[in-house]
C-alpha cells in the first residue's frame, strides 16, 4: 500500500510537470510575451526582472519568449524522432520476434552492431551523412533510435508468440499479420509506452547535444541547445542566461522520466 | 576458454559489419571527395585525374577491401583537410579522450558504489529518500548544462581552474589532469546518479532471496551478508550497465570536450564532420566501435568470473 502511494506520487508529479511544460509550449505557438526575434540594444544582456522573467540575451531578445520557441523545436524534433524510431522499431521487432529464423539472425546482428553505439554518436554519423538542419536531425536521430526500439519490441514478441491467447487466435484462423498487430501489439503497449517516453528523453538530450555542437538545428530556428551554447559565451557577464533554457530542459526530461517510471512498475 | 573464443569471433563479425556499413555509408552519400578538394571550378579532366590518384574510380568492393586491409595494418589513409596521416592525427588525440573517459569513470565509481550500498542498507530512511529525489533530478540534467554550471561555479566563482586553459599531457601531466578533473566530474555526475539507482534496486532485489535468509540464520552479521554474499550477486546487472555507461561516457566526452575546450578526439570528430573530412570520421568511428565491443567483452568476462552459473550456459 505504502509502495503504491509512493509510485503514484512520482507519477503524478511527472504528469503535472509534463502537463505544465506542454501547455506552455502550446501557448508559445500563439502567444509569446515578446517577439522572440525582436532585438533591442537597450535590453542587451538585461538581468532577470518582472519585465523579462528569464532576462535578455546578447541581442536584447527576451529569453523567455525564445525558450518557448526553442521548446517547440525541441519537442517537434523529439516527437518526430520517436515516431520514426517507434514505427520502424515496431515493424522490425514484430517481424523478427514473431517469425524468428534467418531474418531475425541477420537483422539483429546489424541492430546489435548499431545498438552498441551511444545514440548521440550514431546521430553524429548520420548528421555527417545527411547534413545539418531540422529535418535532417529528425531523420538522423530517428534512424539512430530504431535499434533500441526494435530490440525491446522483439523481446516482447518473443515472449508473447507462444502464449495461449496467441495460440488460440492462430487456431481460430487469424492471419500472422492480424495476430502480430491486432492481438499482440495491444498487449505490449505498457512496455512500448514507457520506452517511448525514455526514448523521448534521449531524443531531447541528443537534439540539444547536436545543436550545442552546432551541427544540429540551424539558426535562425531557436533551440534550447543553441541558446545554451550562446549562454556559455556570456557566462561571465550574464550567468542567468544559461538558467532559463537549462532549467526548461531539466523539467522537460524530469517530467517524462517520472512518468515512464511510474508506468513501468 | 571456448566461450572467449566464440565471443571473439562474434566481436570480429560485429566490427566487420560496422566497418562495412561505415564505408558503404560514406561511399554512397552525394558529394565527391575529389570535387570538394579541388572546388567546383575545377576542370573535369583534373577531377578525373585526382579521382584516379585517390583511387575513387575503382569499383566499390575493391576500394572497401583495400581500405579494410590497410586499416588492419593501422593505416587509415590521409586526412583531406590536414594532409597528415589519419592514424597520426588520432594517435595525438586519443590519449586525451581516453584519460578523460577513464577519469570520469573512476569518479563515477567512487561516488556511486558507496552511495548505492548506503541507500540500499537504509532503505526508506530520511537520507535514502533525499538521495533518491536528488538522484532523479540529477538524471534529468543534460550533460552540457551541468558542464556549464561547473564552469561557472568552479571556474568563474571559486576560480579553482581557468576555463579554456587546457594544456596537453605532453606539456605538463599535473596541469593536464587538474584541468580534466572538472569535465570529468561533469560527465560523471549524471551517470553516477543512474548507477546509484540501479545498484540500489539490484541490491534490494537480491536481499529478498532465500540464500540471504540462510546466511543470516547461520549467524552472519548484516555487513558480512551484504559484502560477502549480496553485493557479489547484485553486481552482475550493474557490470553490464557499467560497460554501456563507459561507452556512453565516450559520447559524453565528445560534448564535454566542446564545453571545456579540451583538444581531444571528440573535437577532432566534430571538426572533421563539419569539414567533411571522411577518412578521419571513418577511422574514429571504427575506433569507437572497437572500444565499445571491447568494453562489452570485458563486462561479459567479469560477470562470468563473479557468477559461476553463467559459465555453464553457452
Amino acid at each position: 500500500m505504502e509502495k503504491r502511494k509512493k509510485r503514484n506520487a512520482g507519477f503524478i508529479a511527472g504528469c503535472v510537470i509534463t502537463g505544465i511544460m506542454l501547455t506552455l509550449t502550446v501557448i508559445g505557438f500563439f502567444y509569446t510575451p515578446y517577439d522572440p526575434e525582436a532585438m533591442s540594444a537597450a535590453d542587451k544582456l538585461a538581468g532577470i526582472s518582472p519585465r523579462h522573467i528569464m532576462g535578455c540575451d546578447n541581442f536584447g531578445r527576451d529569453i523567455f519568449s525564445r525558450v518557448l520557441k526553442g521548446a517547440q523545436t525541441t519537442l517537434i524534433v523529439a516527437g518526430g524522432t520517436v515516431l520514426i524510431g517507434t514505427v520502424f522499431g515496431v515493424l522490425i521487432g514484430a517481424f523478427t520476434g514473431y517469425f524468428g529464423g534467418l531474418l531475425d539472425e541477420g537483422l539483429m546482428r546489424v541492430m546489435d552492431a548499431l545498438f552498441a553505439f551511444p545514440s548521440l554518436l550514431l546521430a553524429l554519423v548520420f548528421v555527417s551523412l545527411f547534413g545539418s538542419g531540422t529535418y535532417q536531425v529528425i531523420l538522423a536521430l530517428g534512424i539512430a533510435f530504431i535499434p533500441s526500439f526494435s530490440r525491446i519490441v522483439r523481446s516482447e514478441y518473443l515472449r508473447c508468440r507462444n502464449l495461449d491467447y496467441v495460440k488460440s487466435a492462430r487456431l481460430a484462423g487469424a492471419s500472422h499479420l492480424r495476430i502480430m498487430f491486432v492481438h499482440i501489439l495491444p498487449n505490449i503497449y505498457t512496455v512500448l509506452l514507457s520506452s517511448i517516453m525514455i526514448g523521448f528523453n534521449n531524443a531531447v538530450l541528443a537534439e540539444a547535444g547536436l545543436t550545442y555542437l552546432s551541427i544540429g538545428v540551424q539558426p535562425p530556428d531557436a533551440s534550447l541547445g543553441e541558446m545554451l551554447s550562446n549562454a556559455q559565451t556570456y557566462l561571465f557577464s550574464a550567468p542567468w542566461y544559461a538558467l532559463g533554457p537549462g532549467i526548461t530542459m531539466v523539467l522537460l526530461i524530469l517530467g517524462f522520466s517520472l512518468m515512464a517510471e511510474g508506468m513501468k512498475r | 576458454m571456448k566461450y572467449a573464443g566464440k565471443k571473439l569471433v562474434s566481436m570480429l563479425v560485429t566490427l566487420l559489419i560496422v566497418s562495412f556499413l561505415v564505408f558503404f555509408a560514406f561511399a554512397v552519400i552525394p558529394g565527391d571527395a575529389a570535387v570538394s578538394k579541388l572546388g567546383t571550378q575545377a576542370t573535369p579532366e583534373r577531377i578525373a585525374a585526382l579521382r584516379a590518384e585517390m583511387g575513387l574510380d575503382r569499383p566499390f568492393f575493391v576500394r572497401y577491401g583495400d581500405w579494410l586491409f590497410s586499416a588492419l595494418r593501422g593505416d587509415f589513409g590521409k586526412s583531406y583537410s590536414y594532409g597528415d596521416s589519419v592514424s597520426a592525427l588520432i594517435a595525438q588525440k586519443l590519449p586525451i579522450t581516453f584519460a578523460l573517459t577513464l577519469l570520469s569513470f573512476l569518479i563515477m565509481l567512487v561516488c556511486a558504489i558507496p552511495l548505492g550500498i548506503y541507500t540500499a542498507k537504509h532503505e526508506g530512511g530520511m537520507l535514502d529518500r533525499i538521495i533518491m529525489v536528488v538522484n532523479q533530478v540529477i538524471m534529468a540534467i543534460p550533460p552540457f548544462f551541468s558542464g556549464i554550471m561547473i564552469t561557472y561555479l568552479f571556474g568563474l566563482i571559486l576560480k579553482w581552474f581557468q576555463p579554456g586553459s587546457f594544456v596537453s599531457y605532453t606539456v605538463s601531466v599535473g596541469r593536464f589532469f587538474h584541468y580534466l578533473l572538472f569535465p570529468a566530474v561533469a560527465i560523471a555526475i549524471p551517470k553516477a546518479a543512474m548507477t546509484v539507482k540501479l545498484l540500489r534496486s539490484s541490491l534490494l532485489q537480491e536481499a529478498k532471496k532465500d540464500y540471504v535468509r540462510t546466511a543470516y540464520s547461520k549467524g552472519n552479521r548484516t555487513n558480512g551478508v551484504l559484502y560477502r554474499h549480496v553485493l557479489k550477486n547484485a553486481m552482475i546487472p550493474v557490470i553490464t550497465f557499467l560497460a554501456m555507461t563507459f561507452t556512453d561516457m565516450i559520447a559524453g566526452s565528445v560534448i564535454m570536450e566542446q564545453v571545456f575546450s579540451v583538444a581531444g578526439m571528440g573535437r577532432l570528430l566534430i571538426s572533421s564532420i563539419s569539414s567533411r573530412d571522411y577518412p578521419v570520421v571513418e577511422a574514429i568511428i571504427i575506433l569507437l566501435a572497437l572500444i565499445v565491443v571491447l568494453a562489452n567483452f570485458a563486462a561479459d568476462l567479469l560477470c562470468r568470473v563473479l557468477d559461476p552459473r553463467i559459465r555453464r550456459e553457452v
